[in-house]
């Protein structure tokens, strides 16, 4: 195996080790009802929700939602949670449906 | 099936070796510690430890659990299991679970699909859905006591009545209706299973206590 | 009353019945526990008048300590790794000022890199600071050794700190049948301290003042001296245990089949059981192995293990920590007990930050001694081909 001198390690390491396996639940985003406005993104623990453009509002504003990264969502549901206009539901994985 | 029994009937030395597997947070060690107690409680010796990746919820964790009709006095962790118990249905996607499984042995799982999940590891598997169960009684996705109930209820390695009494002195710290709701979701596993021991026998598999005379 | 319990409650129930006055800690994995259960007997009541302080740091709690132990109250903390270095100024300080803190250290590897788990590099490298040092093997005799470690600290011809130590994790966090001591028989085996000397506001003293190099060296000496007496001490006190309790641990060492033996085999900690265990095997296999347990580490029982192997060829000794730039901690020690002898020693070193030790592991490794596939020395077993690079 090959270690490094002095156990030095290069930033952003950790996005080897995808999590998104690791939750009973994920969050499922209700695009209509989402307003943009970032709560989720700032409370996410995991830093995996970002803002992307889905077009333009009838203002001809550009329009930004919420979207999940899949591959490191750990479920833990904080999103839902601090979410004001309820545009985040859980739901349990299909594997554990059963 | 107590020492006692054991002693009785020529007294040969037994050592189980049991493994667990699942993440961080679902109880994995718990699993391993409530059946040391509840083993203890029937007259053997007991040890049981754990072994983290990383101290945080979600991660793949394992706990081992030895039971003997003597003081334990290995503490190395378990390669060659008697039976493994599988607490979360993706841990076998990153750890190899079924590692060093004796023959005769068996897997106990938290899985939707036994036929599917035999056919992926290769050897005897008597699935029971925890998570469901869990989130039925307890609305939490906490398996391990599911899964206690259902490796104990297959394997006779402890009474159901002592089971129960275990997981209530467990569970009582966090007051009685948790402990109750514990202990009938265990009872339930636990019978769930045990109508599956003929199974046991059938395949040819083995059974912790039997003692040949 | 058997029960079967963790680890760390055992040793917090054991610390609880010895009745200490002031207990002070700072939590670091995997000790935490330890002072998490008696903080929630000090929040139940169960400590009767001991002071429970939350220090800022280990630092802190051991200094805290050393001000109590001075006006003679019974003193108690646990801690193990980082935390026990950062301890250490003060600890060098409990031993001069002869200060009988007892702790508990839950052996744990040093950084970097970051490490949680289990060895004894901890502990060693508070080896030459006049802390009297034993290793358990299991949660019986940890939970057995609390109240003998106030006993021998506390002896007026000791006055000298003491660590027992236990594997962090593996006993710390292992559920195992433990007899439960009972009050009577504490109270009885241990007597309140008596301590030779302490201050109080009213009759104030200095510990620990300034020497110049015309008394220094007495005072060293005089640790030294301590630490030498307290041989007899501690072995008396094993004894009485024994007695009092029915469970005897042994003297300094245990040694086991050594009389005929050509390879003794050393080890110490949670590793004795499994070592033990193989060495037994290959004796049922009719290879001539002897097993010694080493008990107290400081002060080291050099004449006890030089008169186990007077018969023996090889020795065996699986170290769990490193010195760097010389042979491992316990090795050391042991070649220097058998100086005069001609016995070859072999020092495996293995588990470091806790890598697992298997049992295949343990028996290749005494079986290649025995049959002359390894050479004498220190050298690492189980351990992966590495190559150094630069990230």
């Amino acid at each position: 195996m090959k270690i490094t001198l002095g156990a030095v390690s290069r930033p952003l390491e950790s996005l080897k080790i995808k999590t998104g396996d690791w939750g009973t639940e994920y969050p499922v985003i209700i695009e209509e009802n989402c307003k943009g406005c970032g709560d989720c993104v700032v409370y996410c623990p995991d830093l995996c929700i970002e803002l992307v453009e889905v077009g333009k509002d009838e203002k001809g504003k550009v329009r930004k939602v919420a979207k999940v990264n899949y591959d490191y969502c750990k479920g833990c549901g904080t999103c839902s949670v601090v979410c004001k206009h309820e545009a985040i539901k859980m739901e349990i994985k299909e594997l554990y449906r059963g | 099936m107590t020492l006692f029994v054991a002693k009785k009937n020529g007294g040969v030395f037994i050592l189980l070796e049991v493994r667990f597997h699942g993440r961080g947070g679902q109880g994995v060690v718990t699993s391993a510690d409530v059946l040391a107690v509840a083993a203890f409680k029937e007259g053997f010796y007991t040890l049981s430890f754990p072994t983290f990746g990383a101290e945080k919820r979600g991660t793949p964790v394992a706990s081992f659990l030895r039971i003997s009709d003597k003081p334990v006095v290995l503490r190395d962790e378990i390669y060659e299991p008697d039976y493994v118990v599988i607490l979360d249905p993706t841990v076998m996607e990153s750890v190899n679970v079924v590692s060093g499984l004796k023959d005769g042995g068996f897997v106990v799982a938290n899985y939707p699909r036994e036929k599917e999940l035999e056919d992926k590891l290769g050897v005897k598997v008597f699935a029971i859905n925890a998570t469901k169960l869990a989130m039925e009684y307890l609305g939490r996705p906490i398996t391990n006591t599911v899964m206690v109930g259902a490796f104990a209820g297959i394997t006779g390695i402890v009474k159901l009545d002592t089971l129960k009494e275990t997981i209530m002195e467990w569970f009582s710290k966090k007051g009685e209706e948790i402990a109750k709701k514990n202990a009938d979701l265990v009872e339930n596993a636990y019978k769930t299973l045990e109508k599956r021991r003929d199974e046991v026998k059938k395949l040819g598999l083995k059974m912790p206590f039997e003692v040949k005379v | 009353m058997m029960k079967v319990v963790r680890g760390f409650y055992a040793v917090a129930y054991s610390v609880k019945l010895c009745r200490p006055d002031v207990i002070c800690a700072y939590p670091i994995t995997p000790q935490s526990e330890i002072v998490e259960n008696i903080a929630q007997m000090y929040a139940n009541g169960e400590l009767g008048n001991c002071e429970y302080i939350t220090a800022e740091s280990e630092f802190g709690a051991a200094s805290i300590l050393v001000g109590a132990s001075a006006t003679g109250a019974r003193t108690y903390t646990a801690t193990c790794s980082q935390g026990l270095i950062l301890m250490s100024e003060v600890l060098w300080n409990a031993a001069g000022m002869r200060l009988p803190i007892v702790l508990t250290i839950a052996n744990r590897s040093l950084s970097a890199p970051l490490s949680i788990w289990n060895d004894h590099q901890d502990s060693m490298a508070m080896r030459d600071a006049g802390i009297i040092q034993m290793y358990v093997e299991n949660n019986q005799e940890v939970h057995d050794m609390m109240p003998q470690a106030f006993k021998i600290a506390e002896n007026h011809k000791v006055m000298l700190p003491m660590m027992v130590c236990m594997d962090g994790y593996k006993l710390t966090h292992a559920y195992e049948p433990v007899d439960l001591l009972n009050q009577e028989m504490v109270d009885e085996f241990l007597p309140p301290y008596d301590p030779p000397v302490k201050m109080t506001t009213k009759d104030p003293y200095t510990f620990g003042s300034y020497a110049t190099p015309a008394s220094y060296m007495e005072f060293r000496a005089a640790v030294y001296n301590a630490m030498e007496r307290s041989k007899k001490i501690i072995e008396d006190v094993y004894k009485e245990w024994a007695e009092v309790s029915g469970r005897n641990w042994g003297g300094h060492i245990v040694a086991e089949n050594c009389e005929d033996a050509d390879v003794c085999v050393m080890a110490m900690g949670s590793l004795v059981g499994l070592v033990r265990e193989v060495v037994k095997e290959l004796r049922g296999e009719g290879k001539k192995v002897g097993f010694i347990k080493i008990r107290t580490f400081r002060p080291f029982p050099a004449e006890e293990i030089a008169k186990a192997v007077d018969n023996c060829q090889k020795i065996i000794v699986f170290e769990r920590s490193l010195s760097m730039g010389s042979d491992a901690p316990v090795t050391l020690d042991v070649k220097s007990a058998i100086h005069k002898k001609a016995i070859d020693v072999y020092s495996p070193v293995v588990g470091l930050g806790g890598r697992d030790v298997p049992h295949k592991l343990v028996k290749s490794t005494i079986e290649e001694v025995i049959e002359n596939k390894a050479k004498p020395g220190t050298y690492f077993k189980g351990l992966k081909d590495y190559e150094e690079v630069i990230v």
